[in-house]
């Protein structure tokens, strides 16, 4: 195993993760102490700004973005349980001080340490058994920003292809977006809907019990449909699957 | 000009979620062509990086276009051609009813061409006493049942064969039939006596050339090449950023513009066409015509953040891969250029306040840019469109506004650089979300501004502990 193995990982907890799924951060924190890699938390992280940032609102993105790097420039390496927080910062940070050089090179200086959770772990650490256990037929769903933004597609599957016992089914169009997009879903709920649907269609139509995804976001969209379809399949954290 | 129907975005998109018929054809014909064109890059000889070459090549000529435009003027009248530069719509238009008044026009058979429904054409001859037949076979079908094209490729894919069939049966006077063989026999054959009389053809132009002064029309049907040659005059459209220098960058951007189109390794016509017929020759016009249309496209150039755009070559690629024009079709996006790079163009054509609700309306997933044949950076363009409607913009006309969205994220501001604050507020809201929080433990309801949400979406209420909380409690352990 690399050397890198030894540095401490600072765990960027997406916000959604924080106050709604504090579960996926307790699973992330576990698979790093089962891997005894050692972990530290910054306590006074909130947002990585995105929400502004998608918005338009990028002088408020910037408050956002400053405020993370003060808080994590000096860390070995950050870690997230979210593709596309993970590329806020490593794409979107540097961008939004184009006109501050200073500000730009700590931004990049962080952006080059940040990595999505299964990036870290295949890419980087190059492990792909947790030792995880699963009984059931899954289904995976590609997140926009993970998938596009940072190229991750193979990662998660080559860890949930360790996992004993699963059964993985792909669904049809896994990378297509599930309509959660930010305020494009309370602004455009119909549209929004209908191609949360088309996702939902698909998750059933493979037979799984459970839809496994490296976003909370997209998860959060797709399991508030299957709510109010009062469906039995289950949305699933990537980290919730590793850690069981 | 194109009407500008823009402002009822959220209303067409709603009605086309209603139509079964549009939304089947819609998740078809992407179903085909999105996914046929990904496998057309992979197995391009020179690999998915030659999309990289050509984005190279598109914006070195977007770069350069006031050399380019005056080389292709001066070559294209060299071969005998008239080129006119019109800077608006309404110029362009009373250029085209000027020639046809001088060559004495009574009827004109078009090839497709979107720049010429952004100028709103068809219906200012057809004012003038001129009749106008679209010789498509798609675009044919839309100007009969008297509509507009909803996709830039395959203007008539909203409308079902039994719709095609009624329609032909009434226009043309066939006997009712669905048979799409039939059907397209039937619109030959009208479409050949038009083609025999027609006193003018008018086409787009694909790409110009221009070193060598060509344009180049791109169809499948072959109906443009009779367009073009069969009547006495041609007139030419094109936008000015449809150009590149050399005839070699033809090769690559054809090759991939018949992948992004339509997952074909080639279209099945293209026509180079270098003005009008010369002594000697059998086929071809007495006169020939270019108008080269701005319209805009100059504000656009003049901007360095959107100039990219203009790299587009209008395959229509981006449609038929984008989860949303998948479920609004694109009538919705209120002028002709629809899909993502409809988003994108059309605010910046008719204005960006007045066409928010397009860039607004996406989700950012970046399938649009996998899918460009010239790698064209759409989603970052649709950011930059939603900063600036923030932001304000004199060039563009913008004021800032928004003062209630801008107030929230404000707020918003201060509390995610104060931690205390901010968890002060998750705790209000946690209190709040109490008596709408069901049994099963998920929302049901939310208040404006999120009930958008819950329109038809649960939610799962915040947790009772932060997982902050959590990790102070456990990081001693």
């Amino acid at each position: 195993m690399p050397g890198s193995q030894t540095q401490t990982v600072s765990l960027f907890i997406q916000c959604l993760v924080d106050a709604m799924y504090p579960n996926v951060g307790v699973a992330m924190l576990n698979i790093f102490r089962r891997l005894d890699i050692p972990v530290d938390c910054p306590t006074q992280q909130t947002c990585c700004g995105q929400p502004a940032f998608t918005s338009g609102y990028r002088r408020q993105a910037t408050v956002a973005a400053r405020r993370f790097i003060e808080i994590f420039e000096n860390k070995e390496v950050i870690v997230c349980p979210s593709g596309s927080c993970a590329a806020m910062v490593r794409h979107h940070y540097p961008q939004l001080f184009e006109n501050e050089p200073d500000w730009q090179r700590r931004a990049e200086t962080v952006a080059a340490k940040t990595y999505e959770l299964t990036q870290y772990l295949v890419d980087v650490l190059g492990i792909d058994d947790l030792g995880a256990r699963y009984s059931g037929k899954l289904t995976i769903h590609d997140s926009c920003n993970a998938l596009r933004a940072l190229g991750i597609r193979e990662q998660p599957r080559r860890l949930i292809a360790r996992i004993a016992d699963v059964e993985l089914v792909e669904m049809n169009e896994s990378e297509r977006c599930c309509g959660f997009g930010g305020s494009f879903a309370v602004k455009y709920p119909e549209i929004s809907t209908a191609m949360a649907q088309d996702k939902v269609n698909d998750i059933l139509a493979t037979g799984a019990a459970a839809v496994v995804g490296v976003d909370i976001g997209c998860l959060m969209n797709i399991q508030g449909l299957l709510s109010r379809k009062k469906s039995p399949v289950k949305i699933l954290h990537i980290a919730e699957l590793l850690a069981g | 000009m194109a009407d500008i129907r823009t402002e009822h975005y959220k209303s067409e998109a709603r009605k086309a979620l209603r139509d079964q018929t549009l939304l089947d054809a819609l998740a078809d014909v992407q179903a085909r062509l999105g996914k046929g064109t990904a496998k057309a890059y992979r197995e391009l000889p020179e690999g998915p990086g030659l999309r990289l070459k050509a984005h190279d090549i598109r914006m070195h000529a977007v770069e350069n276009l006031d050399i380019l435009l005056e080389t292709l003027a001066d070559n294209v009248r060299e071969n005998g051609g008239k080129v006119i530069f019109a800077q608006d719509a309404a110029t362009a238009v009373a250029e085209c009813i000027q020639i046809a008044r001088r060559h004495d026009v009574r009827t004109v058979v078009k090839g497709k061409s979107m720049v010429t429904e952004e100028i709103g054409l068809n219906e200012a001859l057809t004012a003038e006493g001129m009749e106008v037949t679209e010789t498509d076979l798609g675009e044919y079908i839309v100007q009969l049942a008297g509509e507009s094209p909803s996709h830039i490729i395959a203007p008539a894919i909203h409308k079902t064969r039994q719709q095609v069939g009624r329609l032909f049966a009434e226009k043309l006077g066939i006997p009712y039939t669905d048979d799409p063989p039939t059907l397209t026999a039937a619109a030959r054959k009208a479409l050949r006596e038009k083609f025999l009389v027609a006193d003018m053809g008018i086409s787009g132009c694909n790409l110009a050339c221009a070193e060598t002064g060509h344009i180049t029309t791109v169809s499948n049907e072959g109906n443009i090449r009779m367009a073009t040659t069969l009547p006495r005059v041609h007139v030419a459209f094109m936008g000015m950023e449809r150009v590149v220098a050399r005839l070699e960058d033809h090769d690559i951007l054809f090759r991939l513009l018949a992948r992004g189109a339509a997952a074909q390794h080639m279209a099945g016509y293209i026509s180079y066409i270098g003005g009008p017929r010369q002594p000697g020759q059998a086929d071809g016009p007495d006169a020939f015509y270019l108008i080269i249309i701005d319209n805009g496209r100059t504000r656009i150039l003049a901007d360095f953040e959107f100039r990219e755009i203009l790299c587009c070559i209008r395959c229509a690629a981006c449609l038929n891969v984008c989860p949303v024009y998948g479920k609004i079709g694109g009538h919705s996006y209120g002028y002709p250029y629809s899909g993502p790079v409809g988003a994108v163009v059309t605010p910046l054509l008719v204005g960006i306040e007045r066409a928010k609700d397009l860039f607004l309306g996406e989700t950012l997933c970046g399938a649009c840019k996998d899918a460009c044949p010239v790698d064209i950076d759409i989603p970052r363009m649709l950011l930059a469109l939603r900063a600036r409607l923030v932001e304000g913009d004199r060039r563009w006309d913008l004021q800032p506004g928004r003062r209630i969205e801008k107030g929230a994220y404000w707020a918003w501001s201060l509390a995610v650089r104060n931690r205390g604050l901010y968890d002060a507020l998750r705790w209000f809201s946690a209190q709040a979300q109490r008596p709408v929080t069901s049994g099963e433990g998920m929302i049901h309801r939310l208040p404006f501004p999120f009930s958008g949400w819950t329109h038809s979406r649960d939610i799962k209420p915040l947790a009772r502990r932060t997982f902050m909380d959590y990790w102070k409690k456990v990081r001693k352990e």
